[in-house]
């Protein structure tokens, strides 16, 4: 167990890294997410508010439906990524990342408090989160579900009751595989890990999330980008809604910034030569004599694709699939080749 | 279990002796630790290695370790397998999973290293 947080988080089970993400590729992983900040935003201000923050266009978003955006500040930093849920006309659900939880509630409380009509919970301790993810998943969650659960499509929401625990059924995930994301009531989660376990599930933890998210050309935030970057150089431009109507706080800095183009950007590399590529490590191009040109954001091993992978800040010049560079691996110099993102895709 | 009859360092490494020669491995503390083990680093046959001195890098999918040799000597085997095949050290760390054959230089190097016993009571705290 780790630190994470300030939750208490398996970074594996006995199965192992590779094996927990063998699983997931395969057939249907779990992964007990509880420790996600989940805030409720309720009231007739609540979407006219959430349209300041999110990147997003959450009115345009029908209830039941989801959207993957950032949290940026007055700069165009990115403060978090987050899901938002619209789970009715006058209610949206927040995901956030555990480990921003706090800098989010910051950015975000004193605003919500200020707005006409918005009520804003954290009902993080209330309900837990199970994501359920895999080619079996939603297989295996609709066997448990009286076929309820395959009604709900992709990035969509709905209240399902499996096996036997009311939950709200997110079809989303960190993976890249189909799936869901579980929140039933917290005191009942583990009764629903239970079950899912026994339907056929392989119980995985936090190291093989990293491994299959970053085979899936997913961000982690903190890792691959953080307050200091902008999500046009992050590769996010695309969960960026600049013409939506009304006020949104960053909307003025986002625009300067996508006038242009950012010196670098990030861009994924598989390795050539033989090392891991680990946070931190300095990209070069030419010799790692010479200066560093970029950082290593992300890597890992991957089983999946058998390879060495990563991702890292580059400038655009060398962003280019199929450009060499080398890092510097604890003071050897490893080549390495620009690819395209993601890695991995099912979809 | 650790078996009773290696001889154990603070760095996780093992030390079988037989004769003049000691099979040297990481522990199944350390195996555990790391995780699955995909690359294993090791120095060419007819390296000297001093006791206690790097001699390798070992790296699972969660990290990367130096390696430490608990003896000292001439190193006149290695453990070609086990780069080929490095989940070896996970799955077989008391056999198949060693990585070196030195030829020691001075025995009393032994009495330095802690026996099961030991390393158990270390690896508890």
């Amino acid at each position: 167990m780790v630190p994470f947080g300030g939750w208490d988080m398996p970074v594996q089970y006995p199965a192992g890294i590779i094996s927990e993400s063998r699983s997931v590729r395969n057939n249907c992983g779990i992964f007990d997410v509880s420790h996600m900040g989940r805030i409720e935003f309720t009231g007739p201000g609540a979407v006219p508010f959430l349209d300041t923050i999110l990147s997003a266009h959450v009115a345009a978003l029908k209830p039941g439906r989801s959207k993957y955006h950032m949290i940026c500040n007055e700069q165009g930093g990115i403060i978090d990524d987050a899901i938002v849920y619209r789970l009715d006309v006058e209610k949206c659900l927040l995901v956030v990342n555990a480990g921003n939880a706090e800098a989010d509630m910051a950015w975000i409380k004193p605003k919500a408090d200020a707005h006409d009509g918005v009520d804003m919970r954290v009902v993080t301790d209330e309900i837990g989160m199970i994501a359920v993810q895999g080619p079996k998943a939603i297989e295996i969650v609709d066997s448990l579900s009286e076929g309820t659960a395959s009604s709900i499509r992709r990035f969509r929401i709905g209240d399902i009751t499996v096996a036997g625990v009311p939950c709200q059924a997110a079809r989303t995930g960190y993976t890249g595989e189909d799936g869901f994301e579980l929140m039933p009531p917290a005191d009942r989660l583990e009764e629903l890990w239970q079950a899912l376990k026994e339907a056929g599930c392989d119980e995985c933890g936090l190291g093989s999330r990293d491994v299959l998210r970053l085979e899936a050309g997913l961000m982690l935030h903190g890792s691959d980008m953080t307050v200091d970057n902008n999500p046009y150089e992050a590769g996010l431009a695309w969960t960026i809604k600049l013409d939506k109507p009304g006020y949104y706080i960053p909307g003025e800095a986002l625009r300067k910034i996508a006038a242009s183009e950012t010196e670098k950007v990030i861009a994924g590399f598989r390795m050539t030569g033989r090392a891991i590529p680990r946070h931190g490590m300095s990209i070069h191009d030419g010799s790692a004599g010479q200066d560093a040109v970029g950082v290593v954001t992300s890597g890992t091993h991957s089983q999946t694709l058998d390879a060495d992978i990563g991702m890292g800040y580059v400038p655009r010049r060398l962003a280019e699939s199929g450009t060499p560079i080398e890092l510097d691996v604890r003071g050897r110099s490893v080549t390495a080749e620009i690819v395209e993102l993601p890695f991995y895709k099912r979809f | 279990m650790n078996p009773t009859d290696l001889k154990y360092s603070k760095e996780h490494e093992w030390a079988r002796v037989d004769g003049n020669t000691v099979v040297v491995g990481i522990t199944q503390f350390a195996a555990d630790q790391l995780g699955d083990v995909v690359y294993v680093d090791l120095p060419a046959a007819g390296t000297d290695i001093a006791q206690f001195g790097k001699f390798g890098e070992i790296e699972s999918v969660k990290t990367v370790s130096d390696l430490f040799s608990p003896v000292g000597g001439k190193i006149i085997e290695v453990n070609d397998a086990v780069k080929d095949s490095p989940e070896k050290v996970n799955e077989d760390t008391y056999g198949n999973g060693w990585l070196l054959k030195i030829e020691i230089t001075d025995s009393a190097q032994l009495d330095t290293l802690m026996d099961a016993a030991g390393y158990e009571s270390l690896t508890a705290e």
